[in-house]
C-alpha cells in the first residue's frame, strides 16, 4: 500500500521506485538484514555458467546444401580457372577445355545456390547497391559478379572457337580472380561471431584454399591425358596433404570449449571422410595416376573430399553457435587471464 | 578499413561517423534490472506498437520465461532466473532482466550488412530497413549477443528499432513507456551512463557485490552498447556474452591471412606446373 503523505513541506515516507535497492522492501528486521549479508559468501567457482543452457548466439539461418555447397563450388571454380590458365601457357592441352567448363559450370551453379538461400531471392540485385569494405560477402560479390562472366566467357570462347581475344582475356581475368574467389570465403565465414568459425580465422583460408586447390585437380586428374598427368599428380598429392595438416592445425589451435564442436556426431563424421578421401585419392594419385583409371579415381575421391571439408566446418559452425559453452567458455577465459 | 575499427571508429558519436552532419544526441536505454519485476509490458508494448508477429504460444518448461530469447519477433525478451540460493530466506532467488538490441557503438550486423539494409540512424541506433533487405542472413550469425534473425515465412531480417518511428516523433520507445517501474529508462546515452553508474554505487553499497553494468563501457569489445544494463549477477546468467567483441576488429587480419592464402593458392598450382612444360 502507499504510505505516502503529502504535505506543506511535500512529500514524505515517499517510496524510492527505481531508486529502490534489490530486498529493501523485505518485512525483516534490518539487523536480520545485515547478519545475512555478513554470512554472503561468494559463489563457489564453477566450470561453467549459462540461462538455461540455452545459445547466446541465434545460429546462421543458411542451408547447408546452398552455402556449404557454394563453398565447394566456388573453391573448385576459382582454383580450376588458375589451373586452367596455366596449364594453357605450359602446353597441358587435354586440361584446359575441362577446367574452364568445370570453373564455368561451377560457378553458375554457385549463383544459382546463392540467390536461392536469400530470403527474398527477387532482391538479389540489392547486393550491388553498395560495395563495403567491412563485409566480407559484399566485397566477395563484387569479386564474383567479375569472375562469372570471365569465367564463363572463357569457356565458352574454348568451346566454341569463336572470339579467341576475348577469350584468351576473359582467361587471365578469371585466373587472375580465381584465388580471390576461392580464399574470400573463409573470410565470410571467419568474420562472423561464430566460435568454431572467428576462432578459426588464421587458418581457415589456408584450409579453404587447399580445398579447392585439391578439387581443381580432381577436376584435372578426371578430364587429362597420360601424357599431362604429372603436374595434377603433384597439385593433388600437394593440395590433398595440405587439405589434411591445414584443417588438423585449425582444429588443434582452437580453445578446447570451440573445438568441440568439430567432433559432434555430423562434423566429425564428415571430416573424418574427407581426411580419408584426401589421402586415399593422394595415395592413388601418386601410386596408380599414371593410369586413367587410377586418375579416375583419385580425382572422384579428391573432388569428394573437398566437399566433405566444406560441409564439415559448416556443420562445425551451427554446432558451435548453438553451443552457450562455445561462446561464454572462452570470453570468461578472457577476462580472468 | 583499418584493422580495429569497423564503420564505425571507436568513438561515442556513431551518428556523426555515419555522416550525420546536424543530428540529436546519441539515445539508448538503461535497463536497470535490479527494480525489474518480470511482468512483461515491454514484450507487450513492443509487439503491439511494431506489429511484431506471435513468436510461438510454447511452454519451455524451464522457468517463467516462456520467450526463450531475441529473435526476429521477439525484440524484447524478459529473462527470468530463478536460482537456489542457500542464503535467502525463500531458499532461492528470482532475477528478471529485459534483454534488448543492444544498438553497439561497432555494430558487427551494419559492417557486415551487404546490402545496406542495416544503417546506422541520426539518433545513433542500429535499424534494419525492411525494403532494402533480401535476407543474406549474414548480420544474423555476425551479432555477438544473438538479437538478430530471420523471419520465417518472411525471408527478412528484423530486430528492434529502437522504436525510429516513434523517436522522430519525439516519444520514447513502447517498452520503455510501458515499464511500470521505470527498469527500462530512455534517454540520452551520456545521462543515462551517468544514472546507471549512481544506482551501481548506491547497490554496491547496500550489499550486492554481484552488482555491475553491462555494455556500459565504451572501451569494451563493441565500443559500448546503446542499450545497457545493471545486472546483478555474471552476464552469462542472463544469457549475455561476457566479454563481446565485434567481429570485424579481426577483419584485417582475416584478409592477410586470406592473401596469403590466395598467393599460395597461385604458386602452388604454378609449382605443380613448372618444369614440365614439353
Amino acid at each position: 500500500m502507499n504510505q505516502t503523505r503529502i504535505t506543506t513541506e511535500g512529500l514524505t515516507n515517499a517510496r524510492p521506485g527505481r531508486e529502490a535497492p534489490p530486498g529493501s522492501g523485505r518485512p525483516t528486521g534490518s539487523a536480520d538484514r545485515e547478519r545475512r549479508r555478513g554470512s554472503r559468501r561468494r559463489r563457489p567457482a564453477e566450470a561453467f555458467r549459462s540461462y538455461y543452457g540455452l545459445p547466446v548466439l541465434n545460429p546462421p539461418v543458411w542451408e547447408a546444401r546452398e552455402i556449404a555447397g557454394y563453398f565447394f563450388l566456388g573453391g573448385l571454380a576459382g582454383a580450376s580457372s588458375v589451373v586452367a590458365a596455366i596449364a594453357q601457357r605450359t602446353g597441358q592441352r587435354s586440361v584446359v577445355a575441362p577446367a574452364k567448363v568445370a570453373a564455368a559450370g561451377a560457378v553458375t551453379l554457385s549463383l544459382a545456390a546463392l540467390v536461392k538461400d536469400l530470403g527474398r531471392p527477387t532482391r538479389a540485385l540489392n547486393m550491388l547497391r553498395v560495395l563495403k569494405p567491412t563485409s566480407p560477402m559484399s566485397v566477395g560479390t563484387w569479386v564474383l559478379s567479375c569472375y562469372a562472366p570471365a569465367a564463363i566467357g572463357a569457356a565458352g570462347s574454348e568451346l566454341t572457337g569463336l572470339l579467341p581475344a576475348v577469350g584468351a582475356t576473359a582467361t587471365g581475368v578469371a585466373a587472375a580472380l580465381g584465388p580471390a574467389v576461392a580464399s574470400y570465403t573463409a573470410v565470410l565465414i571467419s568474420d562472423t561471431a561464430v566460435p568454431a568459425w572467428h576462432d578459426a580465422r588464421r587458418e581457415m583460408p589456408a584450409v579453404f584454399v587447399s580445398s579447392a586447390a585439391s578439387a581443381a585437380a580432381g577436376v584435372g586428374l578426371l578430364a587429362c591425358r597420360d601424357s599431362d598427368a604429372i603436374p595434377l599428380r603433384r597439385l593433388a598429392i600437394g593440395s590433398a596433404a595440405a587439405e589434411i595438416v591445414a584443417e588438423q592445425v585449425m582444429e588443434r589451435r582452437l580453445d578446447p570449449a570451440v573445438a568441440k564442436a568439430y567432433h559432434e556426431p555430423k562434423p566429425e563424421k564428415l571430416l573424418r571422410a574427407s581426411r580419408t578421401l584426401s589421402a586415399f585419392g593422394a595415395a592413388v594419385a601418386l601410386l596408380a595416376g599414371h593410369h586413367r583409371v587410377g586418375r579416375r579415381v583419385a580425382g572422384t575421391a579428391l573432388i569428394a573430399a573437398s566437399a566433405l571439408t566444406r560441409f564439415g566446418i559448416f556443420h562445425a559452425g551451427m554446432a558451435s553457435a548453438r553451443d552457450p559453452e562455445a561462446t561464454i567458455g572462452p570470453q570468461r577465459a578472457r577476462l580472468a587471464s | 578499413m583499418p584493422a580495429g575499427h569497423g564503420v564505425e571508429a571507436a568513438t561515442q558519436d556513431p551518428a556523426g561517423i555515419s555522416g550525420w552532419l546536424d543530428h540529436p544526441p546519441r539515445m539508448g536505454f538503461f535497463t536497470d534490472t535490479s527494480v525489474c519485476i518480470g511482468c512483461k509490458a515491454c514484450e507487450v508494448a513492443c509487439k503491439e506498437w511494431n506489429q511484431v508477429p506471435e513468436d510461438g504460444l510454447n511452454l519451455t518448461g524451464m522457468s517463467f520465461d516462456n520467450t526463450a530469447g531475441l529473435g526476429a519477433d521477439t525484440w524484447r525478451h524478459v529473462a527470468f532466473i530463478e536460482r537456489a540460493e542457500t542464503d535467502s530466506d525463500a531458499g532461492f532467488r528470482w532475477l528478471m532482466s529485459s534483454d534488448v538490441c543492444k544498438h553497439c557503438t561497432e555494430a558487427a550486423c551494419l559492417d557486415v550488412c551487404p546490402t545496406g539494409a542495416i544503417f546506422r540512424t541520426e539518433f545513433g541506433t542500429v535499424v534494419v530497413q525492411e525494403d532494402v533487405c533480401n535476407g543474406c542472413g549474414y548480420c544474423v550469425p555476425a551479432c555477438p549477443y544473438g538479437v538478430l534473425d530471420k523471419r520465417e515465412g518472411d525471408g527478412r531480417i528484423f530486430k528492434c528499432t529502437l522504436c525510429y518511428d516513434r523517436l522522430s516523433d519525439g516519444q520514447e520507445p513502447a517498452c520503455a513507456k510501458a515499464c511500470p517501474t521505470d527498469s527500462i529508462q530512455f534517454g540520452p546515452l551520456d545521462e543515462l551512463r551517468e544514472r546507471a553508474q549512481g544506482k551501481l554505487d548506491q547497490l554496491v553499497e547496500a550489499g550486492h557485490p554481484g552488482a555491475q553494468l553491462y555494455g556500459a563501457d565504451p572501451g569494451d569489445g563493441v565500443g559500448g552498447a546503446g542499450a545497457f544494463f545493471l545486472l546483478l549477477d555474471e552476464p552469462e546468467v542472463y544469457g549475455l556474452p561476457p566479454d563481446p567483441v565485434v567481429t570485424t576488429r579481426h577483419l584485417g587480419e582475416m584478409w592477410r591471412s586470406a592473401g596469403l592464402a590466395a598467393a599460395a593458392l597461385g604458386a602452388g598450382i604454378i609449382g605443380a606446373f613448372v618444369g614440365s612444360r614439353r
